[in-house]
């Protein structure tokens, strides 16, 4: 025998979850697309969203004025930008959007605007306040910034709980019934293989998966947005944990027998979609109606996210979230063992 | 000599499609059994049937003297199995693949062993997207091999390769067997069943309807040269079995063939009857399991 091989004798044969995990590991960092998809999205999504959300002071409202007594009247008030056109241009400016607002001089002086446009009501506002001062005493602006009430402090955790989501579902459910079309299943099967150990070699791989997408989001998200955690850290990787396993169950019951992969991305769309939108990841999910409320609530994604926010802005402890670490672990259980017991091999 | 696999009056039916229509077999230890037939002939979901990939209809299935329903767990530990297509993940190295087979079975062969034996030792740290269909052929082979089993199911195992893969691949059965021991291989290659198989069942339309080992196969049809020919006016099959020595005769594609015992004393006879018909073609050559089937069926294997 030639000296290269001569080590592998000596190598001992590892026990099969640990080579099944193994693989899973090694399989995803060699594929520069997942790679990209599980780190480099969410943070790339959270910069997007951070800068398009960004606290800023207001814009000033512009507004068109056909005299130049109204354009000096309007110019007192900072919020103001009167800008002086004749009155055609101006209905023109409005009509297309430039300004949001048309004071024509009187008597009476009259608003042109858009209700249908809140800036163009917003404006409205302000002008009549401009041009009729009232007696009442000045009001102090405190415009928010403190860190815990900025939109990219909701934002953050909601991503944190979208990610453990799409990761779950689409690095399993695409994953397995891969491997089904490819009938590399059905060769596993033809093999002593425990069954329970390969579906968990998925769920030992997310849990680890999560060790490494955790530190880089919040990393991320303290380094550039300030955005910090008010709870304790450990009950944030526990939430994160159970979170994260709820979806490795969910991804194997929807690759559980879906044949080939247009199927199983169907499915897994068709089972994010409602949690991308009712779950709480990018508006809170008090502007839904209150009739479906009860339903939102039980989803996975708004009891990970409620957590991971009850956690990270309120500094909520382990009694404040058990009910959605509850349902979660039920979850996580429940999809886990319906799929072992529906999985198709073959 | 005891039975390494058994099966009686196996049935399986999808639909109104039977694609195994009461089979009967039996495989001995330590030889090395070949299924030959044209694709659809059952013989895949037959040897799925026995892998206990796939469930039968009807019918009766011992592997090893034990039975899939009773002691899966037991008899997978004891088979290595190869099947028709496995695409093995494509970013794992040809020893990652074997590593994690490996990990499957409580005992086995070390894997640079299996791994010089299929010939990929050099190819241990390639991805297997890497490596030619042969290769990629071999590694399915060896992740077979790996768990050192008593038997050994390869179906259609050099499908789609070149000479010289089929003949490494040859030479990884060989090797097996010769360690006493059993293959059971399917195959649409007569070379293939003659080079590799003790013995062959030829299997058409979910039955097996010939058995025995290539040489007893190819003397039962009389003779061991097949004179094939064509004629400018078409010649009838009828007449021809009266000449001497010759002991069959069939249409061909575009003529007739005949099946000859003696070729010299029978060609005499042939080409003078042959010859006023404008004879355009005249080739013999030894009789093959393809010779058989074609007897047998009135088809050609690779039809």
């Amino acid at each position: 025998m030639n000296a290269p091989t001569a080590g592998l004798t000596s190598a001992p044969i590892s026990p099969a979850l640990w080579e099944l995990t193994l693989a899973r590991l090694r399989l995803f960092f060699r594929e520069p697309g997942a790679v990209f998809w599980t780190f480099g999205f969410p943070l790339l999504l959270s910069i997007a969203l951070g800068i398009a959300f960004r606290n800023r002071p207001a814009e000033p409202a512009i507004v068109a004025v056909t005299s130049a007594d109204l354009d000096r009247a309007l110019r007192s008030d900072a919020q103001l930008r009167p800008r002086l056109l004749d009155e055609a241009a101006a209905k023109e400016a409005l009509r297309t959007g430039k300004v949001d607002l048309v004071v024509l001089p009187g008597p009476p002086i009259s608003f042109l605007f858009d209700p249908a446009r809140p800036e163009s009501r917003l404006a409205r506002a302000l002008a009549d306040a401009a041009l009729h001062p009232p007696g009442a005493p000045p009001t102090v602006d405190k415009p928010v910034t403190e860190p815990g009430s900025r939109y990219i402090d909701f934002l953050i955790p909601g991503l944190l709980g979208m990610q453990l989501m799409s990761a779950g579902m689409w690095g399993i459910g695409y994953v397995v019934t891969e491997m089904r079309t490819k009938k590399l299943l059905k060769r596993l099967v033809a093999t002593p293989m425990s069954r329970a150990q390969f579906l968990w070699s998925f769920v030992v791989m997310r849990a680890l998966f999560l060790l490494m997408e955790l530190p880089v989001l919040l990393g991320f998200a303290w380094l550039v947005f300030s955005v910090g955690v008010a709870g304790s850290i450990a009950l944030l990787v526990g939430i994160s944990l159970v979170g994260a396993l709820a979806f490795a169950g969910i991804g194997l019951l929807v690759a559980s027998r879906a044949q080939n992969t247009q199927t199983v991305s169907g499915l897994i769309n068709l089972v994010m979609l409602p949690m991308f939108v009712g779950s709480g990841v990018f508006f809170s999910t008090a502007r839904f109606p209150d009739a479906v409320q009860p339903f939102l609530r039980v989803l996975p994604l708004t009891a990970l996210n409620d957590a991971l926010r009850a956690v990270m802005i309120d500094g909520g402890s382990l009694a404040t979230v058990s009910g959605q670490l509850g349902l979660l672990a039920l979850t996580a259980a429940a999809t886990f063992f319906a799929a072992l017991r529906v999985f198709r091999w073959r | 000599m005891s039975a390494a696999l058994r099966c009686e009056q196996l049935v399986k039916k999808y639909g109104e499609l039977i694609a195994v229509d009461g089979l009967d077999l039996e495989v001995r230890a330590g030889e090395c059994f070949g299924l030959l037939g044209p694709n659809g002939a059952g013989k895949t979901t037959t040897v799925e049937i026995l892998e206990g990939l796939n469930e039968p209809t009807a019918g009766n299935v011992e592997v090893l003297g034990m039975r899939w329903e009773r002691d899966e767990r037991a008899l997978r530990q004891r088979l290595g199995v190869s099947l028709q297509e496995t695409h093995l993940p494509d970013k794992l190295t040809v020893e990652e693949n074997l590593r994690m087979f490996r990990s499957f079975y409580l005992r086995g062969r070390p894997l640079d062993e299996v791994l010089d034996l299929v010939g990929l030792a050099d190819k241990r740290t390639s991805w297997t997207e890497r490596l030619s269909g042969g290769q990629k052929q071999r590694l399915a082979v060896a992740c077979a091999l790996v768990s050192d089993p008593e038997l050994l199911f390869l179906d259609e195992p050099t499908t789609g390769l070149d000479p010289q893969s089929r003949r490494q691949l040859w030479d990884v059965v060989l090797g097996f067997r010769s360690r006493g021991r059993t293959v059971l291989l399917t195959t649409h290659y007569m070379d293939e069943a003659e080079r590799l198989c003790d013995r062959v069942a030829i299997v058409d339309k979910g039955k097996v309807i010939a058995l025995g080992t290539p040489q007893e196969l190819i003397a039962s049809l009389g003779g061991q040269q097949v004179v094939e020919f064509a004629t400018e006016r078409p010649a009838g099959p009828d007449g021809w079995e009266e000449m001497p020595s010759v002991r069959n005769a069939r249409r061909s594609a575009d003529g007739i063939a005949l099946t000859v015992e003696q070729l010299h004393v029978a060609l005499p006879a042939i080409l003078a009857r042959a010859e006023p018909l404008g004879l355009t073609r005249l080739s013999t050559h030894h009789a093959t399991l393809e010779d058989v089937f074609v007897h047998l069926t009135g088809r050609r294997l690779r039809e």
